[in-house]
């Protein structure tokens, strides 16, 4: 071939004696990895454009095929490893940034695996999730420090705008342009059906969507794409987002060749443009520049909404995040360095930020030491996996968890983090329509309701094991983690006792 | 072996009280014996009684019930008590020599009143400054512990089971308006006095029986508000979360009880009276941190009265009876029967139902 050629990560390994030469691989894959050669009646497939998103695989009605990765590798050498040699080659041919999506692959500690979750023995009993009331419900917002009295004596009810949460957990922002309309569908159906939230992304919001404005957050970016009165007032809060945990400090990029048709519309720019975000908010060069648009918005829906201020985990996390607390936010979503993307730069995804666990545990600590945490709720994402991770979270600090990857992979993704090619076999990070068309609102809203439902039941059997019959008690209730295998140093930051302890 | 405070030390527990709803005084023999029947709800690692209206020639000060480790912490104490307060009447707490409770603790009463000067110039209100200063000393002078702090009312605690304490502090030569008691069944402690119960801050005073799952949730919200959890026992998050509630944010005694043992949101929803609802759902959204889960019978006496209150899924046992001025409460009906052989109305009151009672108006 040439000095350019770079052997496919992957191979295709089709079964000849089971293959039956249906086509179905080839109609399945956007990739053209698949052809027919008409000459000798026999399947063909080319290694290189595959990108293992497993679509084929799936739906071979012969389990005629599967994905390997490949064993052509260059001379083994623990310094530079394949993919950094590859990578080299790439960027000597391109001149390019590398671009990636979804998390943060690289082999960090994942703390969630480190950290152990208690449960009652004797001295006080564990609670029988199916016999007794088990309560997951939260609300996020503002708590007033002082209760208020009137004139008769009675309790003054009156609230800072709250959000109902029937779970701690919230499916996360992403764009319409970046997902599909039925991926944005299936999500609006399946959170308003589990009485949880959905989020926009910074895409703005289809004109279908408006009637689940209850279960929606809007999100406001620094694009401000879709962003106007009606909007802002359709939802059920509003989300400041000024930055995401997989590219903490840049902007986003969707191509010109996305934005047609309703994308153009509901982002409010003409087909065929750039969708450019700035890195930062240009409104918005300091703290006291962020209450300043913090009560914009809440001036612009009347101080009905509450407003969320969305961060990306980085060092410095829990005095940026008292400042936001000061700022008039009522919810602090913080996004940890795995959290996924549609496309970010490569370097910057996997060299950028914190994890979520310890940006959480330093915050939520940082807020009750300024006696502010009752203030404002905190809302984690940034790779939550499982009810495990999230009874972590809660217990570690957060009101609520966000969940994005996890619901992705619901739909039907398989995590082959090429959603940046725009050709998702699953019909999920794509906009062409005979893609998009192979998600079907009403099973992706059924298969997200199902996992939520799953996770809930695990929660669930994780509180009553601890003896605690309601998810406030379990919030912040550090004695019910221990950690294992961890340092002095890490033990110091989550504020947890070793196991054995 | 690490005491209360290094160490989070699970324990079950025997609880009694007595209330005169006339301000009648009972002598402290009556709830000492209230708790031999339930000798085997203790294990001989903590014993504690409260007694209300026992101090009336002192009762405009606060009587500060304190244990040092040796005369020089006392000596430095004291030092530290007169910057801050006037004190009227400095004494051993009397005690009599048993062979069940040995190992005590130097244990010694003030009763005092804040300098004026020092709450101008600290802006303070005065039962702030009381509570801030039994928080200071308890948390960060080694040696001295603050056992008692109200008007009026005091603290008897000890290593040793509840009947021997009482004879050990001759209980029956203080009349009372109120009693409390406590038998303490730790599951792991060298026995350190401080970590007996009753618990107290300035009036307020703890008798608990339970293991609440809710501990750190709970510990780490009210730490928010000056309060420091140096003992880490459940008694003592208790009394600072209805200090909270009650002193801080103004709350009434059935208000303070709606937030800890809050009705389920099931229950909420289900009121008819739309008042109660959005009151319900108003404290439970305000407070979400200071609910109280897993099992705990708590009795919480206060100047002039006393509270009752079993966790919502009444995970621990507690009966009430009656009989002519009197209410009795305990872990079990044998410590009533005790008590008052002739009790009458024996109920058990049901999981987060709290049973007030108040002496009344100008009795006490």
């Amino acid at each position: 071939m040439s000095i350019e050629f770079i052997y496919p990560e992957f191979e295709v390994i089709r079964n000849e004696n089971k293959c039956i030469s249906c086509r179905i691989c080839e109609q399945q894959c956007a990739n053209e990895a698949h052809s027919y050669d008409e000459k000798h009646k026999i399947m063909m497939c080319d290694d290189s454009k595959c990108v293992n998103c497993q679509r084929c695989v799936s739906f071979c009605p012969k389990r005629a095929l599967k994905i390997v990765k490949s064993d052509c590798t260059l001379r083994e050498n623990a310094n530079w490893s394949n993919e950094t040699i590859k990578e080299i080659y790439k960027q000597a041919n391109s001149g390019g940034v590398l671009l990636s999506s979804m998390g943060n692959p690289k082999p960090f500690p994942v703390y969630w695996d480190k950290i152990l979750i208690n449960a009652s023995q004797v001295t006080n009993p564990s609670i029988d999730p199916l016999r007794e009331p088990m309560e997951t419900r939260v609300y996020l917002g503002k708590k007033p420090s002082k209760v208020q009295r009137t004139k008769d004596g009675a309790l003054d009810c009156k609230l800072p705008p709250q959000l109902e949460l029937s779970m701690p957990v919230m499916f996360s922002a992403m764009s319409y342009g970046s997902i599909s309309y039925n991926a944005h569908k299936s999500l609006a159906l399946a959170a308003t059906e589990l009485g949880i939230l959905y989020n926009t992304g910074e895409g703005g919001l289809h004109e279908d969507f408006y009637c689940y404005g209850e279960n929606t957050v809007v999100q406001v970016a620094s694009g401000r794409f879709g962003v106007h009165a009606d909007y802002l007032k359709a939802g059920a809060a509003i989300e400041i987002k000024i930055g995401q945990g997989a590219k903490p400090g840049i902007g986003g990029h969707l191509p010109g060749a996305k934005i047609v048709g309703d994308i153009s519309r509901t982002r409010m720019i003409p087909e065929g443009s750039d969708a450019i975000s700035p890195a930062p908010h240009h409104d918005i060069y300091s703290i006291e520049d962020l209450r300043q648009l913090v009560f914009s918005l809440k001036e612009a829906t009347e101080y009905k909404k509450p407003v969320i201020v969305k961060v990306a985990a980085v060092h410095n996390i829990a005095a940026i995040a008292s400042g936001i607390a000061r700022s008039g936010a009522d919810i602090i979503a913080i996004d940890g360095f795995r959290g996924g993307t549609g496309a970010a730069p490569t370097r910057i995804r996997d060299h950028v930020g914190i994890p979520i666990e310890l940006a959480l545990a330093a915050v939520d600590q940082r807020l009750r030491n300024e006696g502010i945490r009752n203030h404002v709720s905190l809302v984690v994402g940034g790779s939550i996996r499982s009810a495990a991770d999230v009874v972590k979270a809660i217990a570690l600090g957060a009101d609520a968890c966000y969940v994005a990857t996890a619901a992705l992979l619901a739909l039907g993704c398989h995590l082959c983090r090429t959603c940046q090619s725009g050709k998702c076999n699953w019909g999920i990070a794509t906009q062409r329509p005979e893609l998009v068309k192979r998600l079907n609102p009403a099973m992706g809203s059924e298969r997200l309701i199902n996992l939520m439902t799953a996770w809930k039941h695990e929660i669930k059997e994780f509180m009553g094991g601890m003896g605690i019959n309601s998810i406030e008690a379990l919030r912040g209730n550090r004695l019910m983690l221990r950690g294992i295998g961890l340092t002095e140093k890490e033990l110091e930051i989550l504020h947890i006792s070793h196991a054995g302890e | 072996m690490k005491i209360e405070g290094q160490v989070r030390i699970p324990s079950g527990c025997a609880i009694s009280a007595v209330i005169s709803k006339d301000g009648n005084k009972m002598s402290g023999e009556t709830i000492t014996n209230s708790m031999k029947p339930m000798h085997d709800r203790s294990n001989g690692l903590g014993g504690g009684f409260a007694g209300y209206g026992i101090y009336p020639e002192y009762k405009d000060f606060y009587a500060f019930h304190m244990f040092f480790d040796s005369r020089d912490t006392r000596k430095k104490c004291e030092a530290f008590l007169k910057e801050r307060f006037e004190i009227v009447q400095s004494e051993i707490i009397p005690t009599r020599k048993i062979p069940a409770i040995t190992d005590e603790p130097i244990i010694w009463r003030y009763f005092v009143a804040p300098l004026n000067s020092v709450l101008v110039s600290l802006q303070s209100e005065e039962k702030e400054f009381v509570a801030k200063t039994i928080i200071k000393i308890n948390a960060e002078m080694s040696g001295a512990y603050v056992f008692s702090s109200g008007k009026n009312m005091g603290a008897f605690k000890a290593v040793g089971f509840p009947e021997d304490v009482g004879i050990f502090y001759k209980l029956e030569d203080y009349e009372g308006y109120t009693w409390t008691a406590h038998g303490r069944y730790p599951t792991n402690t060298p026995g350190w006095w401080g970590g007996a119960h009753p618990f107290t801050l300035l009036d307020y005073s703890v008798v608990h029986n339970g293991e609440i799952s809710s501990y750190d949730a709970n510990r780490r919200f009210i730490e928010m508000f000056g309060y420091k959890c140096t003992l880490q026992t459940d008694t003592e998050v208790i009394t600072y979360i209805m200090d909270y509630l009650l002193r801080v944010q103004g709350l009434t005694l059935n208000e303070s009880a709606s937030v800890i043992a809050a009705p389920f949101w099931s229950t909420i929803a289900a009121k008819t009276d739309l008042d109660d609802q959005k009151k319900h759902t108003y404290l439970r959204t305000i407070f979400p941190s200071l609910l109280i889960t897993g099992p705990f019978s708590i009795i919480f006496a206060f100047d002039g009265g006393l509270m009752a209150l079993n966790d919502r899924l009444k995970l621990r046992s507690m009966v009430v009876g009656e009989k002519n001025d009197k209410v009795y409460i305990a872990s079990e009906e044998a410590a009533i029967r005790t008590m008052e052989p002739n009790a009458e109305n024996i109920w058990s009151p049901a999981g987060g139902e709290p049973v007030i009672v108040k002496v009344k108006e100008g009795a006490f």
